[in-house]
């Protein structure tokens, strides 16, 4: 197993030398150089090319890609443009803040979404169904910032029970109450759409399992229903929903950056698209790279726990 | 056995989450107590770059700054003249080359040390001087507003006296910019490079704390040399979208709110929770005309556009009443230099249709750059259309091309010629020199280092500009200021369209609030009750 690990981990290395390349290119050739962005109206030649060349940007590009490379090796990102500071501190402060909100939205959607596919599934064509099946039309083709402004203008506007943004109250605040209270709104918006995606897939997966011959073997030995959906059906079905929940996990975390934007979430994403707006190259590419570190270790976690999980899958 | 056992790990994980997750919700209780009397909360619009006045060029980070620290200079309360702040008096030389200046005595910053010639000469240096040891605390992008001080000189401990290399008039009003604020040697000799997250100056707050993306504290300075503020202190929260924005005034998350969109406004009138607050500033909205090639060459169909778009119906119904229409190239918030026997050019199809047949240009194919948004843009979309549709009326043939800003700038700043006929614009400048000088000169065409992507020029316009500038005079150049805009209304080498309206919203509990012309945001007289 420690060598199937460290195998995985050395594969990574050229994924993630090649994402530095592209992302390097593509801000390269972007319209548009942060000295005009910085100087906005006042960006004559001038100015720009004396700017460009305090940032350290009259350099060849490859020099240029090398230097970064080499400084993000010794795990020096580089200091932002636009804010000022360090881009690794930017990024470890962000992502935490991203994982908060996606994190509580996955564990949201997870638990809805199998609940209501297990009873949908369970009442095939009953009113239970059919309710279920309305509301998860609805949640998966709502747009989730839509979603977001009428939740603000009902808890937040008319009933005033919950707050409008941010994620920590500016006085008193700071505790994991008022981290929740902050969280509540965006978290669930963000988890609906995904909600309705997982709950369509677990009806589904149960309605298979639940046609199959141990199930009828379990009723016919007097199992009461509901430990045959839950203790017997569900079990096996699981084996197919598990990998939608991990697809969703995906969409929840990309998903968020209409949230951030909508509910001043001081996320990942919010950032990367500031970024992109004020041409912030090495924010931009010192975000993208981690985050695109953190898909591929996460990837390698995933398959290193399914290999240990099914006997079938051998590393 | 083992694998059994892991399944029901994870399932029992998957279930123990479920709780978690469904306990989320009996803690969502009442809504934050709202923030104590005396601590005003701002609604800013972006997280800000720095706190060092030197290193930023955003409006959004000149509302604060301007309330940490102060300039030798500062506009005079609801004008663009300048009067008195950390220096008491100064004189300018015959030649308008040197301006001495007379210090303050006893003031202090933040940090306890003493303000006095050695701290503005550091300032300066620190800016202009390559070799400066905290030059490297940069980059410094708006510098060149002081691109004319040759050297810094500090006659004794509360005199300076800069040596200008040639006269330039709009010297004293950039040093009343944000640009010139002052801040500690000491505090950027301890700091460096993280000076801008740890500033300290000698204005009415005191820097407290920055949490990223969340807040910028500021108290009460009791000190200040113009009498403490009345809030016991501000905090600007970063709030990008404007609709949220608007929910957060309307919940009472904040007390006062700038750029409230056009659309939200009419949730803040009539009502007496809230008070709008509106104030005209030094921004100028126009069409930048192509007058190398094409139909813009001939002045009569440049007239005819100016003739045809109905700059009344954008104010009012695409802007809501947020902008006025502009008669000229400089914004009346210039009061002092701006010529007010010029008149908009009437909304008038038939006249513009005369013109375009004089001229022989009925049909006239039109390519127009149109951007998705920016500083001082407004809405350039909507904008856009009613112009396309007000220009088709009379007959051109218009196409719209649109681009994200900082892609428009790199289309639209090297010049017009072989890519469009006209193109959206709008500057925000603090003197009424800074926009004619760098946009409307025959020396100032893009080749040559400007910014007049549109090849207007007049010898005479050019020759008013450089006199203005060397004259020290305020009334000769006012004089010289207006003619330069009559002949610029005449040959119409843009179509002046708006002047924006800065507004903001504070909640009833909010007093002694007014903006100002320079669109700072000046909260040392403010109450909040």
């Amino acid at each position: 197993m420690g060598a199937y690990i460290l195998k995985r981990l050395v594969s990574a290395v050229p994924v993630l030398l090649g994402i530095t390349v592209i992302v390097f290119l593509i801000m390269a050739m972007i319209p548009g150089d942060p000295a005009t962005a910085i100087l906005g109206s006042y960006a004559t030649p001038d100015n720009v090319e004396k700017l460009n060349r305090d940032l350290g940007l009259d350099k060849p590009l490859v020099q240029r890609y090398f230097i970064w490379l080499g400084n993000m090796v010794q795990g020096d990102f580089g200091r932002s443009f636009s804010l000022n500071r360090p881009v690794l501190d930017e990024i470890l402060e962000r992502f935490n803040a991203t994982l908060i909100l996606a994190g509580t939205s996955f564990v949201i959607c997870a638990l809805l979404g199998i609940l209501a596919g297990v009873v949908s599934a369970a009442r095939q064509y009953g009113l239970a169904d059919k309710a279920i099946t309305f509301a998860v039309l609805i949640g998966i083709s709502i747009p989730s910032f839509f979603l977001g402004m009428m939740m603000i203008l009902l808890f937040a506007v008319n009933l005033r029970w919950l707050p409008v943004s941010g994620m920590y109250a500016i006085y008193g605040g700071g505790d994991l109450p008022d981290l929740l209270r902050h969280l509540a709104m965006p978290a669930t918006a963000l988890a609906v759409v995904a909600t309705g995606v997982i709950a369509r897939l677990s009806r589904s997966a149960m309605l298979e399992v639940l046609r199959q011959d141990f199930i009828r073997t379990a009723r016919a030995k007097g199992v009461p229903e509901r430990g045959v959906i839950w203790r017997h059906a569900l079990k096996a079905a699981m084996v197919s929903i598990i990998p939608v929940l991990g697809i969703q996990a995906g969409f929840v975390l990309s998903g968020s950056v209409y949230i951030e934007i909508v509910f001043q979430w001081p996320g990942v994403g919010r950032m990367l698209v500031d970024a992109i707006l004020t041409r912030d190259i090495l924010l931009v590419q010192g975000g993208v790279v981690f985050v695109a570190a953190c898909y591929v270790m996460f990837n390698i976690v995933v398959d290193v726990a399914q290999s240990l999980l099914d006997p079938r899958i051998k590393p | 056995m083992i694998i059994t056992w892991t399944r029901r790990t994870v399932l029992a994980a998957t279930v123990a989450a479920a709780g978690l997750g469904l306990g989320l919700a009996p803690l969502a209780g009442p809504a934050a107590a709202q923030t104590p009397p005396g601590v005003l909360v701002v609604g800013q619009i972006a997280e800000p770059k720095a706190l060092d006045p030197a290193a930023v060029t955003a409006v959004n980070d000149f509302r604060i700054l301007m309330n940490v620290y102060d300039g030798l200079v500062r506009y005079r309360s609801g004008t663009l003249e300048v009067e008195p702040a950390l220096a008491t008096a100064w004189e300018t030389s015959e030649d308008g080359t040197e301006y001495t200046f007379t210090l303050r005595e006893g003031v202090t910053f933040h940090d306890g040390s003493p303000f006095d010639a050695e701290a503005v000469k550091f300032n300066f240096d620190r800016m202009l001087n390559e070799d400066h040891p905290y030059h490297d605390t940069g980059p410094f992008p708006l510098a060149f507003f002081f691109s004319a001080i040759e050297e810094t000189e500090v006659v004794d401990d509360m005199t300076v006296r800069f040596h200008l290399n040639e006269p330039y008039a709009p010297f004293l009003s950039n040093l009343a910019y944000p640009t010139g604020l002052l801040v500690s040697p000491a505090a950027v000799a301890e700091h460096g490079s993280d000076y801008g997250r740890t500033p300290s100056g000698t204005g009415p707050f005191r820097f407290v704390e920055w949490q990223s993306n969340q807040r910028v504290v500021v108290e009460r300075n009791p000190d200040y040399w113009d009498g403490a503020p009345e809030l016991e202190a501000v905090v600007f929260r970063p709030i990008t979208d404007a609709n949220t924005r608007t929910a957060e005034m309307l919940a009472g998350g904040i007390d006062l709110m700038v750029e409230v969109p056009p659309v939200a406004l009419s949730e803040f009138q009539d009502t007496e929770d809230y008070t709008v607050h509106e104030q005209a500033g030094p921004h100028v909205w126009f069409l930048i005309l192509n007058l190398r090639e094409g139909p813009f060459t001939d002045r009569r169909v440049r007239q005819a556009a100016n003739y045809a778009i109905d700059k009344e119906a954008i104010v009012n119904d695409v802007l809501e009443g947020t902008a006025e229409v502009a008669a000229g190239p400089t914004p009346p918030a210039f009061a002092w230099a701006y010529n007010d026997a010029l008149e908009p050019y009437p909304h008038d199809p038939d006249r513009a249709r005369e013109l375009i047949a004089e001229a022989g240009a009925e049909g006239a194919e039109l390519t127009f750059f149109v951007t998705e948004g920016g500083s001082g843009m407004l809405d350039p979309v909507a904008m856009g259309t009613a112009i396309q549709a007000d220009l088709e009326a009379v007959g051109f043939d218009v196409a719209i091309e649109t681009y994200e800003w900082n892609t428009f700038l790199g289309e639209v700043n090297p010049g017009l010629e072989g890519k469009a006929d006209m193109a959206e614009m709008a500057w925000m400048t603090n003197d009424p020199d800074t926009l004619p000088f760098l946009a409307l000169r025959t020396e100032a065409m893009p080749d040559q280092g400007g910014f007049n992507s549109g090849y207007y020029s007049n010898p005479e316009v050019d020759a008013l500009l450089e006199e203005a500038r060397v004259a020290t005079d305020q009334e000769r150049r006012a004089d010289l200021y207006k003619q330069m805009q009559a002949i610029v209304h005449e040959d119409a080498p843009w179509v002046f369209v708006a002047n924006w309206k800065q507004n903001a919203v504070t909640g009833a509990n909010v007093e002694n609030f007014q903006l100002e012309p320079s669109f700072f945001l000046l909260l040392h007289d403010v109450e909040k009750n």
